[in-house]
């Protein structure tokens, strides 16, 4: 809101590149999650049980076919014949092989199917699968709830860090992108958390699980098994190296076209009318191809993991089978202990595949995080003070002193060496040229800027001594900025004011002389307004936050151009109230009319950052300085 | 709504997506070979204790595998970029749509939600199609491969499918018809956040003054709150679809064990089958829950599908009328003849009967109290707004029957606030002539009173503008965004309340350089200040909507009350004289 900044602006618009920590960022993802310790260990615990169950399916399931084919293979045989007497006969015939068949199997002759235990085994199957579908189910709802909460804490912290951020940032960085990082981003860690948490917990379990069957099976197979992990670690590594720096492209480009598109949006009306549409759909192309580049990068590259881990998982299976073979032609193994083994190898690659898959899909997630974070690493504004609230003493209050008061935006310095001594109830009336640094002087002594030099008091006491919440409540101000938030005109004006009622609304409105148009509105002060709204005009936007500073009732007034947008006549009937509401407050007027500060106590008159001349008007006049030449060219202006 | 959208905007990359299904056919095909080489090396390989046979199988195995890493790299490689250009044609598609929106529009649906819709919404969209190419085209191969195995085992024990089929349909449609309004909730919940966030930063400096950034954490954290409340409730339902999913393929396999132990008992079927059959029961199952993977993103890409269609097909307010002309405007007229302006639903005119004259070489000031509708009769030269009765002309023609175009080409305004735009002072200024020299530029900004402060920055022209011109004061604002008007050397000139921020010996100088410049142009002015406008050649008086009095300030003086208590109220009676 100030005189031209310099090169410390560059670099505005986009995100501070800061060095990539995928593995921090990890860290303090995790760390977050973990805040609910009991919900992660609730999924944690239902997730070793679903696993467990859906191992053991199988198994039973494996049962159930053992007695179909023991039934079946029963009923071969006559019936009272023992399974001694069905091995020997077989035996006798020359039928080896299926005499060992026999002897391994729970042979009763002539028996048949036991249906029985048939029913009872599957019944057993379908239970457990009932049970595993519940747990996962229940794994599931608690994923969502965790990673849900764990999103939400993460944009709540985003929004007080917005509070916690110094005005220059907020100044310099394009909103959509801001809003890209709270919602794109943060919509996109909790999409990639929640799809890959209860799954990559899964797999991992089976992989271990595996690898523990496989140990105990055979030493020398499980190693040629495990020689595949460090492959696929190295494989995995290798091409998530080269896909992270592109999911963090993707998403840095998704903030920047949201930048530009929120930009467009809002200047629409003057894109058009300028005919600029060409080039803000030039740009537009221009961030969206980059966007477009990005994306296809990072997914085709993180695509090619699984079919990578695919090539690996086979090579793999058939060097266990080669190493088998041989272990079984020097009778060192069984085939049977190959052919488990061989199972077991598969089992255990497919979710090796898998938790290489997920590495890839959580990347995009924390390349989002890490955009997150940056914005929560950025440097605050300076911290409050720690002193106890100074102990104010009763009278007058009000007492504003700027004291050897530097400050600039950027390296040029603004406001040098500047004096200025506001007493109690006295209205000081700021003038002089465009970007003389009168605004500056509001912004200073609100505090939405840290000084270079000097400092400025309140009633005595150092500002950067009281907290901003302390400084700040006494004052009600009029900015530049006339901004409604989208709400009733109601609460728009009792925004200063908790718990104002209608009548103590109503009076403030009055006042400001908005009251009558207020009232021709067909929902009255229940209208609701915003930003954007048309139908509320400039002047009568100024209006309605006048109210809102009459309402606040504050120690102090700081008035900058406050009813530079309002008709002459009205703004008349308002200096009327504000001359009332000014007796007894200390207040700082802002304005180019030089009718509406003639009757100030003390006028100010600045020049690019230094005050030229001070005193009253008839002084001033009478003084024949830069005063006298101002008010001299508004008179040039009307006689022209 | 998601399937029209597909088919319109995926249909420039049939020939890709048909690379990709086949790539995909083959690919699927050696994953299906594969169990079988598996197979052999087991039994005629390790269970013979024929190395040889292991290596040789091995070695097709090996080399099946390479073709299948092949086949999905490439399938990879064009299903991400086809899914990824349909994202950036999409964000394109919305983008055109609202730049070709009128204000009423972008007013209606509101600047945060089309954000959402033209980023997030297609994000989703993306994501499906994706998922779809690149993951997922395998899985109706395989389904389709493991009936057809199923049924050339047992037709009969097939049957259970007849079963299992439908009940997986439903059940799956029943959850899907669940998440959907949530969904639905959920982007609309994006928005909230978008729109609060926005209206924070934009009102920062007013929320820190007030200190109401516990007050807006607050508001900011209910939103947040019911974005959670509803993701976590589609989460709930979205967790239903999987546990479902297995269920139902898990009890059909003990079914068919259990049918198939009866007719094993009966002899109409062999052991070996009944497990065959069970295997290609679970490769189904496999396919399915591949399936179920892409049916979770179904419902929210379908909801975002709708929210992006309703852009795309909301038809803009103000647009040429049939037939209408692409001329040059090469006169600098505008006449207003009896415009009234209502917004819709309103039941008051903003303005009524409003008439208005300029001519080139001529300066028609605006003037009327706070509320009076100036701002919105400027807006309808540009067509920002329809008249609802009346007409405008431009250069003599009805700016309706004219291309919007056309008419912005003939006009240069200076809006009440300034929206300068992220960029440097250089592309600001070449807002309305991107070929404008830089001496142009310097020469703008010497009329627009700027030239000072931006030969003091050091980076001149092109220092860096951010958002909204947030880093200059609000009377450099004004002044530049004077300067981007003068630099297009528009027929027609707009000043809507553009000297208000300005001091009276700026505003004098500036009025004063102006006049060369727009010697043939028309100007009109919308004014507070008395001074700015009293040496118009024609002043325009309103009062709620209507003029009370047209004609030079002497002659409305002398007959206009309303004029002459504006006058009154910011000149004494000598200086007004």
């Amino acid at each position: 809101m100030s005189g031209g900044r310099g090169p410390a602006w560059a670099g505005m618009g986009g995100a501070p590149q800061k060095p990539r920590d995928f593995r921090g960022t990890l860290g303090r993802v995790v760390s977050r999650l973990l805040r609910d310790r009991f919900l992660v260990w609730s999924i944690a615990v239902l997730g070793v049980v679903a696993t467990a169950l859906s191992v053991v399916g199988p198994r039973i399931l494996g049962h159930a076919t053992d007695i179909v084919f023991n039934g079946y293979l029963s009923d071969q045989f006559p019936d009272g014949a023992t399974k001694a007497e069905v091995v020997r006969g077989l035996e006798a015939n020359g039928q080896d092989r299926l005499a060992d068949v026999v002897r391994g199997a729970d042979v009763r002759p002539g028996q048949g199917i036991d249906f029985t235990s048939l029913g009872w085994v599957l019944t057993g199957a379908l239970l457990l699968y009932v049970l595993a579908s519940l747990f996962m189910w229940w794994q599931g709802r608690l994923t969502t709830r965790t990673v849900q909460h764990m999103v939400g804490d993460l944009r709540d912290d985003v929004e007080a860090k917005l509070n916690r951020l110094p005005l220059s940032y907020l100044d310099r960085t394009e909103r959509g992108e801001l809003m890209s990082r709270t919602t794109n981003d943060i919509d996109n860690l909790a999409q990639s958390l929640q799809q890959t948490i209860s799954q990559l917990l899964t797999s991992v379990l089976t992989v271990v699980g595996t690898l523990a069957m496989m140990l105990w099976i055979s030493p020398l197979l499980a190693l040629v098994a495990v020689g595949t992990i460090p492959v696929a670690i190295w494989l995995t590594g290798q091409i998530m190296k080269r896909s992270q720096p592109q999911f963090v492209a993707q998403w840095t480009a998704t903030g920047r076209l949201n930048g530009h598109v929120e930009e467009t949006f809002t200047g629409h009306e003057v894109v058009k009318v300028f005919g600029r549409q060409r080039e803000m759909r030039a740009e537009f192309e221009r961030r969206n191809d980059a966007l477009f580049t990005a994306a296809f990068k990072a997914q085709f590259i993180s695509g090619i993991v699984q079919p990578v881990m695919m090539f690996v998982s086979n090579v793999n299976y058939v060097l266990v089978a080669v190493i088998g073979a041989v272990r079984v032609a020097s009778g060192a193994l069984t085939i049977g202990e190959v052919q488990a083994f061989i199972q077991y190898s598969r089992q255990f690659t497919q979710p090796l595949t898998q938790i290489a898959s997920m590495v890839n899909l959580l990347q995009s997630g924390l390349a989002s995080a890490e955009r997150v974070l940056a914005l929560l690493d950025e440097d605050e504004e300076l911290p409050e003070t720690t002193l106890p609230s100074p102990v104010r003493g009763a009278g007058p209050r009000g007492r504003v002193v700027f004291d050897d008061v530097s400050f600039s935006y950027g390296p040029d310095p603004l406001i040098e060496h500047l004096d200025l001594v506001a007493e109690p109830g006295q209205t000081v009336a700021i003038v002089g040229p465009t970007g003389a640094g009168k605004t500056t002087l509001t912004n200073l002594l609100l505090r939405f800027y840290e000084l270079d030099g000097g400092r400025i008091t309140l009633d005595g006491t150092d500002i950067t001594d009281l907290t901003r919440a302390e400084l700040r409540r006494s004052f009600g101000v009029v900015l530049q900025d006339t901004w409604l938030f989208r709400g009733s005109i109601r609460d728009n004006i009792a925004y200063g004011a908790d718990g104002a009622d209608d009548a103590a609304v109503q009076r403030a409105a009055e006042a400001a002389h908005i009251d009558h148009f207020v009232r021709t509105l067909p929902d009255g002060y229940d209208t609701v307004v915003d930003e954007a709204g048309s139908g509320v005009s400039a002047g009568q936007r100024q209006l309605l936050t006048i109210a809102r500073a009459f309402l606040a009732d504050p120690a102090i007034l700081v008035l900058d151009e406050a009813t530079s947008s309002v008709d002459t006549r009205t703004e008349a009937l308002v200096q009327e109230a504000m001359e009332r509401l000014r007796s007894g407050r200390t207040s700082f007027v802002i304005a180019h009319r030089l009718s509406t500060i003639r009757d100030a106590d003390r006028i100010v008159v600045m020049e690019q950052g230094r005050i030229v001349e001070q005193g009253s008007h008839d002084e001033l006049v009478t003084a024949g300085g830069a005063y006298e030449r101002l008010y001299a060219a508004q008179f040039a202006g009307l006689t022209t | 709504m998601l399937i029209p959208l597909l088919r319109r905007h995926l249909a420039p990359y049939r020939g890709p997506i048909a690379v990709v299904l086949v790539f995909q056919l083959v690919q699927t095909i050696a994953n299906l070979y594969l169990p079988g080489l598996n197979a052999e090396i087991i039994d005629r390989g390790v269970v013979e204790g024929d190395v040889g046979v292991i290596w040789r199988t091995g070695g097709v195995m090996l080399a099946v595998t390479v073709l299948q890493m092949a086949c999905t790299i490439v399938a990879v490689y064009v299903g991400a970029r086809t899914a990824m250009a349909l994202g950036r044609d999409l964000r394109a598609a919305v983008f055109d749509s609202v730049e070709g929106f009128a204000s009423r529009e972008l007013a209606e649906l509101g600047a945060p939600t089309l954000i959402t819709r033209g980023t997030n919404d297609v994000q989703q969209v993306q994501l499906l199609v994706f998922m779809g190419l690149t993951l997922l085209v395998s899985a109706p191969i395989m389904a389709v491969g493991g009936v057809v195995m199923a049924l050339r085992q047992d037709v009969e024990l097939s049957g259970l499918l007849v079963l299992v089929l439908p009940a997986l349909v439903v059940s799956v449609g029943l959850i899907i018809r669940r998440m959907r309004p949530l969904f639905r909730a959920m982007q609309g919940r994006i928005d909230d956040l978008n729109d609060v966030m926005r209206e924070q930063i934009q009102g920062v400096r007013v929320i820190r003054a007030f200190v109401k950034e516990d007050h807006e954490a607050r508001r900011f954290g209910a939103a947040n709150q019911q974005y959670v409340d509803v993701a976590v409730a589609a989460g709930r339902v979205m967790a239903l679809m999987f546990p479902t999913v297995m269920l139902v393929m898990n009890v059909s396999v003990v079914l068919a064990t259990w049918f198939g132990g009866y007719r094993i008992a009966s002899g109409d079927l062999q052991v070996g089958t009944l497990t065959a059959f069970q295997n290609y029961l679970v490769q189904i199952l496999m396919a399915v829950m591949m399936a179920t993977f892409m049916l979770m993103l179904w419902p929210r890409a379908e909801v975002s599908a709708e929210r992006i269609t309703e852009v795309l097909e909301t038809e803009p307010s103000i647009t040429a009328r049939p037939g209408a002309r692409d001329v040059v405007v090469d006169r600098a007229e505008v006449d207003v003849v009896g415009a009234s302006f209502a917004y819709p639903g309103a039941e008051q005119d903003v303005l009524h009967a409003v008439d208005l004259v300029a001519r080139p070489g001529e300066t028609t000031a605006v003037i009327g109290s706070t509320g009076s509708g100036k701002t919105t009769l400027l807006s309808l030269v540009p067509r920002l707004f329809d008249v609802t009765s009346g007409v405008v002309r431009l250069g003599g023609h009805d700016v309706r029957d004219l291309e919007p175009e056309s008419v912005w080409a003939a006009i240069g305004l200076v809006p009440q606030k300034a929206f300068l735009f992220s960029g440097t002072i250089s592309s600001n200024l070449r807002f309305g002539r991107p070929d404008a020299t830089e001496a142009e530029l310097w020469a703008a900004l010497e009329v627009a009173q700027a030239r000072d402060f931006v030969e003091a920055l050091p980076e001149r022209l092109d220092a860096p503008v951010s958002q909204g011109g947030a880093n200059f004061s609000g009377g450099q604002r004004q002044r530049l965004a004077i300067a981007r008007a003068v630099v297009k050397r528009p027929l027609v000139y707009l000043f809507d309340d553009s000297f208000s921020a300005l001091d009276y010996a700026t505003d004098a100088a500036l009025r004063a350089a102006l006049r060369p410049i727009t010697a043939d142009a028309a100007v009109v002015t919308v004014a507070q200040r008395v001074s700015t406008i009293r040496g118009a050649d024609r002043i325009v008086v309103l009062d709620e909507g209507r003029v009370v009095g047209t004609g030079t300030h002497h002659e409305l003086m002398a007959d206009c009350p309303v004029y002459r208590q504006i006058v009154l109220s910011q000149l004494t009676e000598e200086e007004a004289a």
